[in-house]
């Protein structure tokens, strides 16, 4: 079987967001960037597979942006993925458009099973999984925390609010990965050396025009300093009368 | 005839829920300030609460009854609601931003060939054009957006904008429409809820533990707190990869966005991401040793100490004044 893994290269978590001088994106100077932490559970579980299967399962990594997003192929490939495919375009931020040239590759690549993160940890968006499958006419499952593949059959147990859904559907599908549904393995040495004979092939692409524009990025209103009540539980009858009066919320 | 906005509403095991109404009043905003014609679209089976919709201010209401709909199912459900839009040449579907909204938004938006706006958490049409607000990294940074396509499809984030009941309501009427057989290919077949526990994505009131709770045994006083509040519990990051705790309770930009009335951060020293997370709350209290910790600085109150000995004391007058 050929399983694609889907993955982005976006800012790491503990950066502090600037506004670049467009007014409209992140300002890039300064942020180190990583492989989104959800594609790594995306990654881990194609990997899974294809030892479960024990066939010639490849696994195919595709990224849509710029060069650098070779960082985080490279990555993926380091963990095990098997091939790398870079669809390169500097306009990489509407996800329409990023899920029809990922859908035209996995489509010309014959892909059965997809893997995604759940959503970018930039955009927060969550979406492009379910994007790529109603364009390829596949079944989904998203926010994926368990999964079961057998032959034709999926199984999976998606996270909602206040428990979890078992869900079923049938290949060829789209499973959007979460916290919880693996522990991604590291790259070993020997992964990161053989990730650097590794191909990844470059794609050049032009997306469709913008659905949703940017209009401008700002940062919210800083809140105002609070107050330090104490330093013991001698503080604690003024809290609880506070957050009866003043803030009224108990 | 105007065109038309529809509010897709969700039920869960026949009920309406709440994020439903706040869909209500966001479209009815939406249909006055864009001159279109407003409708509530809603697909299960018995619904018990569907009359509830017009004190919203929707009157006119479409129900798509099936048996195998009375539980989720990604296929069925976007093969119903996409078809209806098709139909009705409907330009807006406004859904809240619930895991069933985000799962089921894009699928109709390739449907219908509409872009696709989600967690908006302010919906702007003033100008005739309507501008979505919406947070990014987590709530780092937020943006303005506007959808270029002609179908729009547009998810609002639960608990931020308002359900309002209108004066006077009309009296609603309800069109149900039986769906014949519908797409099953993808669907739920079970349930496994939590234990009982309150899910931090729908709670008004989190508490919250991080390292400074020194061990997971001492985690029940995070419990105790909540309940004595009626609340649910949150977790940081550093506590999960310890495996201290689920996933499920993480608080965060790689766990959950949330902003309740009041969050307490019990032992928890406020990483740039876990503020993203909750800095949005109403109310925040921070209890933690360190007074230079950056918790300090989103909380509205702090106390500058032990969590340990802090917290049961805190209990205890909580319990307190709430017997009186």
């Amino acid at each position: 079987m050929k399983i694609a893994v889907c993955v982005s290269h976006v800012p790491d978590t503990a950066t502090k967001v600037k506004v670049g001088e467009n007014g409209k994106t992140i300002d890039p100077n300064g942020v180190t960037y990583i492989i989104n932490p959800y594609d790594e559970f995306a990654v881990e579980e194609a990997l899974k597979m294809k030892e479960k299967l024990g066939d010639n399962s490849e696994i195919i990594v595709i990224s849509v942006g710029s060069d650098k997003a070779k960082e985080t192929i490279r990555k993926a490939l380091a963990m095990g993925a098997d091939t790398g495919i870079l669809l390169k375009t500097e306009n990489d931020n509407d996800s329409i458009g990023i899920a029809k040239v990922l859908s035209n590759e996995i489509k010309s690549q014959g892909c059965e099973l997809v893997f995604c993160g759940k959503q970018s940890v930039d955009y927060d968006n969550t979406i492009t999984g379910q994007l790529i499958a109603e364009m390829l006419g596949y079944s989904c499952i998203t926010v994926v925390v368990k999964l079961d593949i057998d032959g034709n059959k999926v199984k999976a147990e998606r996270e909602i609010e206040g428990g979890r859904e078992v869900v079923e559907s049938e290949l060829p599908t789209v499973i959007t990965a979460q916290k919880g549904l693996n522990e991604p393995r590291y790259a070993s040495l020997k992964g990161i050396m053989a990730a650097k004979k590794k191909t990844i092939e470059e794609k050049p692409v032009e997306l469709s025009d913008k659905t949703i524009e940017v209009l401008n990025m700002y940062l919210p209103e800083p809140k105002k300093p609070g107050r330090i009540l104490g330093t013991d539980s001698s503080a604690v009858p003024e809290l609880v009368k506070l957050l009866r009066e003043e803030a009224k919320v108990i | 005839m105007a065109n038309k906005i529809l509010a897709v509403l969700e039920q869960r095991e026949g009920i309406l829920k709440k994020s439903a109404f706040e869909v209500v009043s966001a479209v009815r905003n939406l249909a006055e300030q864009l001159n279109l014609e407003p409708e509530a679209v809603v697909v299960g089976d018995n619904v018990s609460n569907i009359e509830e919709i017009a004190v919203y201010g929707l009157n006119k209401i479409v129900q798509f009854k099936n048996t195998d709909l009375a539980d989720y199912s990604s296929s069925g459900y976007k093969e119903v609601v996409a078809g209806y839009a098709k139909e009705t040449d409907a330009d807006y579907i406004i859904l809240s931003n619930t895991a069933l909204g985000k799962d089921l938004a894009p699928r109709i938006a390739v449907g219908i060939d509409a872009g696709c706006m989600i967690d908006c958490i302010n919906l702007d049409a003033t100008s005739g054009e309507l501008i979505a607000t919406r947070p990014i990294y987590a709530g780092k940074a937020l943006i303005d957006i506007k959808c270029n396509t002609a179908k729009k499809v547009i998810t609002i984030r639960p608990n931020v904008i308002k359900a309002q009941p209108v004066e006077n309501p009309n009296s609603p009427t309800i069109t149900v429409k039986e769906v014949t057989s519908p797409n099953l290919k993808t669907r739920v077949v079970e349930f496994k809820k939590s234990e009982g526990k309150l899910d931090v994505a729908e709670a008004d009131i989190i508490v919250s533990g991080g390292r400074g709770m020194k061990a997971p045994e001492n985690f029940h006083l995070i419990e105790e707190l909540a309940e004595s509040l009626g609340g649910a519990v949150g977790a940081s990051r550093a506590v999960v990869d310890a495996g201290w705790r689920s996933h499920r309770e993480q608080v965060g930009q790689t766990g959950k966005t949330v902003s309740p009335t009041l969050y307490i951060a019990c032992g928890i020293s406020g990483a740039v991401q876990h503020l993203a997370g909750m800095s949005s709350s109403k109310y925040i209290v921070a209890i933690n040793k360190d007074k230079d910790a950056p918790i300090f600085t989103v909380a509205d109150y702090g106390i500058a100490g032990d969590t340990l000995e802090v917290i049961p004391a805190l209990i205890d007058e909580i319990n307190k004044v709430k017997s009186n």
